[in-house]
């Protein structure tokens, strides 16, 4: 599964959204319906699933799916 | 007895007083309890005196004025019992002195531990139970917090400060099952009013309407109430425990 799809799955999950609405533009609470308890969960979550701690700075930069995608696999990239 | 059965308690600032006695209160009620405080002889012996109810009990020395010990103690009870069920911030101390001779420290030290502190372990629990989509914080302030105090404005100002934050964060965490209360007892005989001479006492008395000081035992089994199912609709109140001294 590429990053792209567990990023996806990850939003489905937490979201309770389905993944055709899920686009790469699609910002959490303006689009997705996140309130702001829910992207703080949707960052756990990433954390979890990645293996990589996020820190509150760079958490708040994460707004979109495209975003989350950006920032993860560049850390990703970091920690190989 | 049984309802809390298997529960997981945090219990800061547990070796003596109330926090001991709510300590004690959760293994009566067959609850699994890690008691926190600052000196280990005292931990060791309230453990011992704990393990005699036959339910698990663990124990950390923490100054939960640093996020990091707080932290700690979080991830302490989560590798022992893979979950937390229930907070209580007890932890408290006293640095009494007239506003006119009050020093930065006094006031910083009251501040730290007592206000502070019930934020760091807030904030090192609040991940594992919005996980866990379940959760109880409750929080220990004071009358004092209420009407205040002549000699205790850093207490005052703590104290007062924990029922704001308690308001906040039931706010905050009420859409994932995760309710916080405070319990604002009167005078309760313990160590802290000890010290006060018997002219103080009587004057106190006089403003209780029961007429009496509180015992440790009035507050643990409040403590204990609100972590039942029984008081699962209560989020962000203030529970007077007081011989009715504070009337809203």
């Amino acid at each position: 599964m590429s990053l792209e799809e567990k990023v996806k799955d990850i939003i489905v999950d937490k979201l309770g959204v389905s993944a055709d609405k899920i686009k790469p533009d699609s910002h959490f609470i303006d689009d997705l319906g996140a309130d702001s308890l829910d992207t703080v969960e949707l960052v756990m979550a990433f954390e979890e699933e990645f293996n990589v701690e996020i820190p509150d700075e760079d958490a708040q930069q994460i707004t979109t799916v495209k975003s989350a995608v950006e920032y993860l696999s560049k850390k990703m990239k970091e920690s190989e | 007895m049984g309802e809390l059965k298997d529960k997981i308690v945090i219990v800061t600032g547990s070796t003596r007083g109330i926090g001991a006695e709510i300590a004690r209160e959760f293994a009566r009620r067959e609850a699994s309890v890690i008691i926190s405080g600052r000196n280990e002889e005292k931990l060791a012996s309230i453990v011992a005196e704990i393990k005699e109810f036959g339910h698990p009990v663990e124990s950390m020395k923490v100054n939960i004025s640093s996020s990091e010990d707080a932290r700690k103690l979080a991830e302490h009870a989560i590798e022992k019992f893979g979950k937390i069920d229930v907070l209580v911030n007890n932890a408290g101390i006293t640095r009494d002195n007239l506003l006119m001779r009050m020093n930065e420290a006094e006031w910083d030290e009251v501040l730290a531990t007592n206000l502070k502190g019930t934020f760091n372990c807030i904030k090192a629990v609040t991940r594992q139970m919005m996980k866990q989509r379940y959760g109880r914080i409750i929080n220990i302030t004071s009358v004092i917090g209420q009407i205040g105090n002549p000699g205790q404005a850093n207490y005052a100002a703590s104290k007062a400060g924990i029922i704001g934050l308690t308001k906040s964060v039931a706010r905050e965490l009420a859409s994932r099952n995760i309710t916080c209360n405070a319990i604002a007892p009167g005078f309760i005989e313990t160590d802290m009013t000890a010290v006060l001479d018997t002219k103080v006492i009587e004057n106190l008395k006089a403003q209780i309407p029961l007429g009496r000081l509180g015992a440790t035992a009035d507050v643990a089994k409040v403590v204990c109430f609100l972590a039942t199912d029984d008081a699962s609709y209560i989020t962000g109140q203030i529970i007077n425990v007081d011989g009715g001294m504070v009337m809203y």
